[in-house]
């Protein structure tokens, strides 16, 4: 499994190389790799069907419990194979959406990265490598929104999908690293079995708190839903893939993987069902008032998220039994949508649902898939989508409580969801034939194949429902139950009250469908969303930070370097020189006698040395004594056996010695900038630094040294790290972590310094 | 700044330079030296020859941009704890073997790991070296 999920990074990795060189086979490439994972988890069924679960794990970091260990069982397998299987479809789509577009790679190259990162969250049993997989979702959304990045709105509309849902992934974090603490382990199968322990731990309501921050941004649900009508910036294939078929119901997921652990209470319980309600209502409501043809889908999708939101918190047998089925009918079907969606874009230009019309005539096998999505979005028989509306009333006639205002809220919902369905699927298809001002040339076969499939799968599983009841939802049940589950799906139960409900949301939808102009306005009459809605908050929020970080930059930065240096340097003097003299007092110097002449010497050579730099008149003077006052350090580190320092010293100040000579003959003339007194404030600060760093270094070596870890490391370094140098051994063997940190830090820095002498005075304000 | 004795001089303490640079950087891990001496050694002979020679010339001997470097050093680095991480040993986890050249020379990840130092050292001075001297 963990290759499953590697190969996607690396992959992706050399995407955009392969892209460079051999365009036409990396089109079939990028499809391959998720078609052969789709195939990989399709044999999978079988054996998790019959109750096994795979489980494979490598270390990562094991000193901190931090494991790459994966295992799939029903619910990670539903997921598996919808990443995988929509992939290979998007994959396909993107290379006729962005033929001859020149950033294709790039393109896949993140759409990989997204794959990969996707399949590792639902993989994951570590909880920490789940939200690392989580937050690489996250950041793959941003770049994948934000592809068109010459766009301002696209920039923007990435930024804020970026920051909503990192909100949410700093709450998992914190969620997780409690519940790694309540439950005594980071492995979900470990959690699992703490269950009693944790819902009694006294950190359980912020865990259930954070944890639920985290799949409410993730998942779009209210308040967080707006960032997802605004993600429909990013190009149809990525709508298609990560913001109506897997990403956004990671949070779904999250929910689902964590209510065998955290489920039960009526925090939990209630809190998910009522948000998931308030969502459901909100987006069917909203995707009425839209006319962009993608807000119109995304705001559908958010409605779902909501169903699937509260079906999970509802958390009796058949809600969860009309989730998982909901969850994988609306991946079918909407991702269809989308892709048509796409299509319509691409080829019209148009995306406003009141200007499309008729184009059944020029995009008829479009029109067909598009047709046959529609009718399952709607609920309609023999569709696979019946089947979910039919087990969506079954969960909510039997809820706990409040079940007949659940059930309205729920018919209400899904007759506005009909409408919508007849707004995307039939309104642009219908009517008049448009006159198209380019001339057309047939959508290509890459393009339709997604629609075609996608629409296809959902009619055959309507017919033959029990291809996946078994295999595929059953497990998957199980999983989120945490208890075995048999479940048989038909698609006919006879005169029941389900389906009486289904054919009133019908007929209530078709009514809304054809009435509806006068519902957008009435909707749009009583919207207060733009007004006073989240939106609104994100944006007062985000202005309100620049406008604080202005201030401040105001005030403490004033631009002159010699300003900054004394601020810096005052401060640590005082913080550092006070501590230093209530735990010291005032030192006594001692051992005079044991300096030896040559260390005199060498200290006097730094210090006569030291006054030539600050009183030469050239500023040659000033650099050649200053390399005079380094090798007299690197001197003084010989004497006291530390040759790696000396050389580093040695080194280091021939280099300094050079940058400042290349510089010197740039810098204006040699003179006197200050004035007298600013001069003795400058001499006083540097005396004070010298006195307290003579301070820090007696006070340190004076204390004995508490741990025995240089010891440690003298003893060990030939025997554990095969190196006689211990300062080397250090350096790449037992802190090469900290020293892979420093190269990119130091790699961030030259960045830094050529973009400064590169790019300067090209902006506009700098 | 043309110096005949200088550019002349620079033209053979260049290689010498560079192959003691190699040197520190081979035989860090047991006598003094290491990536980072090694890594600014070698700078400062590129940094002389772009003295001598200007920087174009410099650039010229380089053969390619510094920031290939930095890449090239921080993806080194990287490569040497995931093989110990592909091995199912923790990140960065010094991994040795021993290769009978004509003389026995032992191998590890640490070496590939402070040639990566190496690397990225050697860019990131490159880096400002030149943008410096050019400007």
């Amino acid at each position: 499994m963990l290759i499953a999920v590697v190969s996607g990074f690396v992959f992706s990795l050399a995407v955009p190389l392969l892209h460079r060189t051999v365009r036409n086979v990396t089109d079939w490439l990028v499809v391959l790799l998720p078609f052969s994972l789709f195939i990989y988890f399709s044999f999978l069924t079988q054996p998790i069907a019959a109750g096994g679960v795979l489980s494979s794990s490598h270390a990562w970091a094991p000193s901190v419990g931090v494991n790459l260990s994966f295992v799939l069982d029903g619910l990670s397998l539903l997921f598996a194979i919808l990443i995988s299987g929509i992939g290979a479809l998007v994959f396909l789509y993107s290379s006729g959406y962005f033929k001859g577009h020149s950033g294709l790679g790039r393109f896949y190259a993140y759409l990989l990265i997204f794959m990969a990162s996707m399949l590792g969250l639902v993989l994951s049993d570590n909880v920490i490598a789940l939200f690392i997989f989580w937050e690489l979702t996250s950041l793959s959304s941003y770049l994948l929104i934000g592809f068109d990045h010459e766009r301002s709105s696209a920039r923007s509309a990435a930024r804020q999908a970026l920051l909503v849902t990192s909100v949410g992934g700093l709450a998992l974090l914190a969620g997780l690293l409690l519940l790694g603490e309540a439950g005594g382990s980071f492995e979900l199968s470990q959690l699992l079995r703490e269950r009693e322990a944790i819902r009694s731990h006294r950190f359980y309501v912020p865990i259930v708190v954070l944890i639920m921050v985290a799949a409410f941004t993730k998942s779009a649900q209210f308040p967080f839903h707006f960032w997802l009508p605004n993600a429909m910036e990013a190009p149809a294939p990525v709508s298609t893939y990560l913001h109506s078929a897997t990403m956004v119901k990671a949070g779904i997921y999250l929910l689902a993987r964590l209510s065998p652990v955290l489920g039960g209470a009526r925090i939990w319980q209630g809190t998910i069902v009522v948000v998931g309600a308030i969502t459901m209502l909100i987006g069917a409501c909203l995707a009425i008032k839209e006319t962009d043809i993608k807000r119109i889908l995304a705001y559908s999708t958010v409605s779902i998220l909501g169903v699937l939101t509260f079906l999970l918190g509802l958390g009796t047998r058949a809600a969860v039994e009309a989730a998982v089925a909901y969850l994988f009918i609306h991946a079918l079907y909407k991702a269809g949508l989308f892709l048509v969606a796409g299509i319509i874009d691409h080829e019209t230009g148009i995306r406003d649902v009141t200007r499309l019309s008729g184009l059944a005539r020029i995009m008829p096998v479009t029109a067909l898939a598009a047709a046959v999505a529609g009718l399952s979005m709607a609920g309609l028989p023999p569709l696979f989508g019946f089947i979910g509306k039919e087990l969506l009333y079954t969960a909510t006639l039997q809820a706990p409580l409040a079940n007949s205002i659940l059930t309205a809220a729920v018919l209400l919902t899904s007759a506005l969801l009909v409408a919508v369905a007849g707004i995307v699927s039939l309104g642009p298809f219908i009517g008049r034939t448009m006159t198209l001002s380019e001339k057309h040339g047939g959508v290509p076969l890459t393009m339709t194949a997604g629609p075609v499939v996608l629409a296809g799968l959902g009619l055959l599983i309507g017919l033959l429902p029990n291809l996946v009841a078994g295999r595929i939802v059953s497990s998957a049940v199980g999983a989120v139950l945490a208890q075995p589950a048999a479940i048989k799906l038909a698609l006919l139960h006879g005169l029941t009250v389900q389906l009486g409900l289904s054919g009133l949301t019908f007929a209530l939808g078709v009514t809304a469908y054809l009435r509806r102009d006068a519902l957008r306005r009435a909707v749009s009459r009583f919207d207060l969303g733009t007004a006073l809605g989240p939106a609104k908050g994100y944006s007062l929020t985000l202005d309100g930070m620049t406008a604080l970080a202005r201030l401040q930059t105001r005030i403490l930065q004033s631009g002159h370097l010699h300003i900054y240096l004394f601020i810096i340097l005052a401060v640590t003097v005082g913080l550092v020189g006070s501590w230093l003299v209530r735990y010291y007092g005032l030192m006594r110097l001692e051992g005079w006698a044991d300096i030896r002449f040559y260390e005199f010497l060498t200290a006097l050579v730094i210090v006569a040395a030291t006054i030539v730099i600050v009183r030469a008149s050239s500023r040659l003077f000033s650099v050649v004594a200053l390399g005079v006052v380094g090798y007299s350090m690197g001197i003084i580190y010989i004497i006291f056996g530390a040759p790696d320092l000396a050389m580093t010293q040695f080194s280091i100040d021939t280099l300094t010695v050079i940058l400042l000579l290349l510089v010197l003959y740039r810098l204006p003339r040699y003179a006197r900038y200050s004035t007298t007194l600013e001069r003795l404030r400058d001499a006083a600060i540097a005396l004070a630094v010298g006195v307290l760093v003579t301070g820090l270094t007696l006070a340190a070596t004076a204390v004995p040294p508490i741990s025995q870890i240089s010891s440690y490391f003298a003893e060990n370094s030939y025997l554990l790290a095969k190196g006689r140098n211990v300062v080397n051994v250090i350096l790449v063997d037992f802190r090469a972590f900290d020293t892979l940190g420093e190269i990119t830090v130091l790699a961030v820095a030259a960045i830094g310094v050529y973009s400064l002498m590169k790019l300067r005075g090209n902006g506009s304000d700098g | 700044m043309t110096s005949l004795i200088l550019s002349t001089a620079t033209t053979y303490l260049l290689p010498l330079l560079l192959l003691l640079s190699v040197y520190l950087l081979l035989h860090g891990h047991d006598v003094p030296g290491g990536g980072f001496v090694g890594g600014v050694v070698a700078a400062a002979a590129f940094a002389l020859y772009a003295i001598a020679h200007g920087v174009e010339e410099a650039r010229r001997v380089l053969h390619t941009h510094p920031r290939t470097l930095i890449g090239l050093g921080l993806l080194t680095a990287l490569l040497s704890g995931v093989i110990a991480f592909v091995s199912n040993e923790p990140f960065l986890k010094g991994l040795w073997t021993t290769v009978t050249l004509p003389v026995e020379w032992k191998l590890g990840t640490p070496t590939l790991f402070d040639v990566g130092v190496y690397l990225v050292v050697v860019g990131v001075t490159l880096m400002i070296i030149f943008s410096v001297a050019e400007d």
